[in-house]
């Protein structure tokens, strides 16, 4: 009886590995058989071919493009028959490396940037057989400076930002490391309140695009300064804290004193906590960013590779979908995201260079 | 005086062991108060963390939907069948598909009916007492507050759509098959590889330099940070044999290969516990050392090795860190239909979701994050229950 007993037990475990591994390799050739009928009975299945026959574009490249591209894709996936791109948050300098990889079907179809391609990049890109590339504008976006809502206004001019912010700064004629620790230290105008700035950390592109529209631009023909100064101070007032601009938010709920430093769609989502410092007077609104009267803005952009446009379906429609008025227009649905719409003529260029297929050149990269 | 003297020795050392005692017993209740304190940390922690989550988490399984009238009278303009003037409250989910849904359902056209629709977050998070309005759509909002034409429901969305950038709309679906998908995959490569390696080392293998190297450094493997694993899955997966970028099978694989080394010396520790005597029992009976493996030595130590397995699985199942090198770390709202395609998974949709401004992504992250402890748990309970199960003591 006993034996009976074990004898059971024993089948009985002998099948728990059985099942498992039929469980999983079922749901993989079920997967797999999937995946033929996707590609249209085109694609011979394995792993170097199943790349050549894509339902999918592929779309890489900047954190702050990102929501935009995304809300585009969703808008595409939705309103055509077409699968909804796959869009990933890469950072701009990693979006074109994996961009110029090559121009086979197994690269990505678009990068997104939050600054232009460099020279390099772009030499690069030509190295690896992409050619064919055109440069898209999509809008600005605005860099704000915030702080709690019960605070009383605020005004900074560059040159005050960059003296809180800059790791060195000049005193009697030369450079010494940043002394200042209260924000009337700088100027008797600004209060008397400690400089707590929260902002984003070295490896972001709104920290690339700071460093260059505020200490690089005020620094440039302030006294002390031999050339443009570009070093944030890490003695303390100045705080990185994470790609998450929603924790910088956070942040300067918390500590009522600071500043903190994000992209203006937060800005415009937690109006009810937060209020922006005006720049040289100017507040960051929409048309202020647009115009370029607010000094701390930038243009975003995608590459797109036009090799592509006839391999990838649906590539050409979504491109165009991006860059229709109805997305990136003076009432568009991007604007609701936080874009900033270019005037309209320079819409009206972008729209004329994508149906050209007009090639970017490294020329135009090298002012 | 001698006997005195030994007397008052005698209750003198009694009085010295009696205070010894008590010191050591004073002692352990210390020993014993401090350990009962380190307990009760963890568990406030424990109980603060969930609570928090879970009172986030909340608000974001009800959802406002607000009753307007479709109009689609005019076949040619479905695009406004509900009233652009409520694009303000209606979601742009709805709105947007309405020329699509016509087409879909020829009988609706020169219709007009009341129905309710999902309602913009901004209005949702608005009635839950968060974030603020215009003043105009306020106003609005009171108006049809007061008619009745708003009322919570079930988020049902958060189970039966993909990614979405209206927060109204989001929903872990795609995110949860692209964890099946990827967890399947993770158990067909590295069960099987493991639980064999594992067998080969502990039952076959000959004790010498090579066997020895080799465990030190499957041992090695278990304990390298998981972004190496994205490396090396980037590398070799995506680069050298071309598995499809953000693919559900490069994510398998490379959690497989992250999985592999817990199998392995989860699997041996669970051979090395059955007693000698069975072995020798049955090479004694004449079994092959195969036979004895297959018949007594496994099934004896199935339990150990599933264990083993499931805590594996759970491990990959929560880990982001190698994912975002291999581009599964995206916006992938579409289900995918094989293993080729696009994937992502929770934990990512997690990690996406926490970064974007809306305020209802707040809840909505809180939400996801109790879906995926409430697996966990799931796949730790069936572990705990296999173990139970099949367990045998000598």
């Amino acid at each position: 009886m006993l034996q009976g007993y074990s004898a059971m037990r024993r089948t009985n475990i002998c099948l728990i590995p059985l099942a498992f591994a039929a469980a999983a390799a079922a749901a993989v050739t079920g997967c797999t058989e999937g995946g033929g009928g996707n590609d249209n009975g085109n694609g011979s299945g394995d792993g170097g071919d199943a790349a050549a026959e894509r339902s999918q574009i592929r779309v890489v490249g900047s954190s702050t493009v990102y929501p935009f591209s995304s809300y585009v894709a969703e808008e595409f996936g939705a309103t055509t028959d077409y699968s909804t791109p796959v869009i990933e948050s890469t950072g701009s300098g990693g979006g074109i490396k994996i961009f110029c990889e090559g121009d086979g079907l197994d690269t990505a179809d678009i990068t997104n940037a939050s600054r232009r391609m460099k020279p390099s990049e772009f030499q690069r890109c030509a190295d690896n057989g992409v050619t064919g590339i055109t440069e898209i504008a999509i809008g600005a976006d605005g860099i704000t400076i915030a702080q709690t809502k019960d605070q009383p206004a605020l005004d900074f001019s560059l040159e005050q930002l960059t003296l809180a912010v800059a790791a060195q700064v000049p005193q009697n004629g030369e450079l010494v490391d940043n002394p200042y620790e209260n924000w009337n230290q700088i100027d008797e105008s600004l209060p008397d309140r400690e400089i707590t700035v929260y902002g984003p950390p070295s490896t972001s592109g709104t920290r690339d695009a700071f460093e260059e529209l505020v200490l690089e631009a005020a620094t440039e023909d302030m006294e002390g300064y031999d050339e443009p100064y570009s070093t944030v101070r890490d003695d303390g007032p100045y705080v990185s804290s994470g790609e998450n601009d929603n924790l910088i938010v956070q942040k300067i709920e918390n500590d009522r004193e600071a500043v903190g430093i994000f992209g203006y769609s937060f800005l415009e989502e937690n109006r009810d906590a937060v209020a922006a410092v005006t720049i040289d007077g100017v507040d960051p609104t929409p048309e202020a960013i647009s115009s370029g009267e607010y000094p701390v803005a930038r243009s975003l952009f995608f590459y797109t590779k036009n090799s592509h446009l006839d391999r990838v379906p649906g590539m050409a429609e979504y491109v165009e979908l991006f860059i229709s008025e109805r997305m990136i227009g003076e009432q568009g649905l991007l604007r609701n995201e936080g874009l900033i719409p270019l005037s309209a003529e320079r819409r009206e260029t972008v729209r004329e260079r994508f149906t050209q297929r007009e090639s970017l050149r490294l020329e135009e990269l090298k002012d | 005086m001698n006997e005195e003297k030994t007397g008052a020795d005698g209750a003198g050392d009694k009085l010295t062991a009696d205070a010894r005692l008590q010191r050591r017993h004073r002692a352990e209740r210390r020993f014993r108060g401090v350990c009962i304190g380190a307990l009760g940390l963890a568990g406030a922690f424990l109980v603060l963390f969930l609570g928090s989550m879970v009172v986030a988490a909340l608000p974001a399984f009800t959802q406002t939907e607000v009753k307007v009238e479709v109009d689609f009278t005019n076949p040619d303009q479905a695009w406004r069948a509900i009233d652009p003037e409520l694009n303000s409250i209606v979601s742009r989910g709805v709105t947007r598909v309405l020329p699509n849904r016509l087409e879909n359902n020829p009988e609706l056209a020169g219709k007009r009916f009341e129905e309710w629709v999902l309602a913009k977050a901004e209005i949702d998070q608005f009635r839950k007492g968060k974030g603020s309005l215009d003043e105009e759509v306020r106003e609005r909002v009171e108006r049809f507050e007061e008619a009745g034409r708003f009322r919570y429901t079930f988020n049902h969305w958060l189970f039966t759509e993909g990614d979405s950038k209206l927060p109204e709309m989001a929903g872990l679906k795609a995110a949860i098959v692209g964890s099946i998908y990827v967890l399947a995959l993770t158990l067909a490569f590295a069960f099987p590889i493991g639980v064999l390696s594992a067998i080969y080392l502990e039952e076959f293998a000959p004790d010498n330099r090579f066997t020895q190297a080799v465990e030190i450094n499957i041992n090695n493997l278990a304990a390298v940070p998981s972004i190496l694993f994205g490396l090396l899955g980037l590398a070799i997966m995506i680069n050298f044999f071309g598995v499809p970028r953000s693919s559900a099978i490069a994510g398998g694989l490379t959690l497989g290969l992250m999985t592999l080394p817990i199998v392995i010396i989860s699997t041996r520790a669970a051979l090395r516990a059955v007693p000698h005597s069975i072995r020798e029992g049955a090479l004694a009976m004449g079994a092959t050392r195969w036979q004895t493996v297959r018949d007594h030595v496994l099934p004896m130590s199935l339990p150990g090795i599933l264990t083993g397995t499931i805590i594996g699985l759970a491990q990959a199942m929560g880990e982001t860190a190698p994912l975002l090198l291999i581009g599964m770390v995206a916006y992938i709202p579409d289900v995918p239909g094989s293993v080729t395609d696009a994937a992502t998974v929770m934990p990512a949709q997690i990690y996406s979701w926490a970064s974007m401004p809306q305020q209802a992504f707040v809840e909505r992250t809180a939400a996801a994050i109790l879906v995926l402890l409430t697996v966990l748990i799931a796949l730790n309970a069936t572990a705990v229950y296999l173990r139970r199960r099949f367990e045998r003591r000598w």
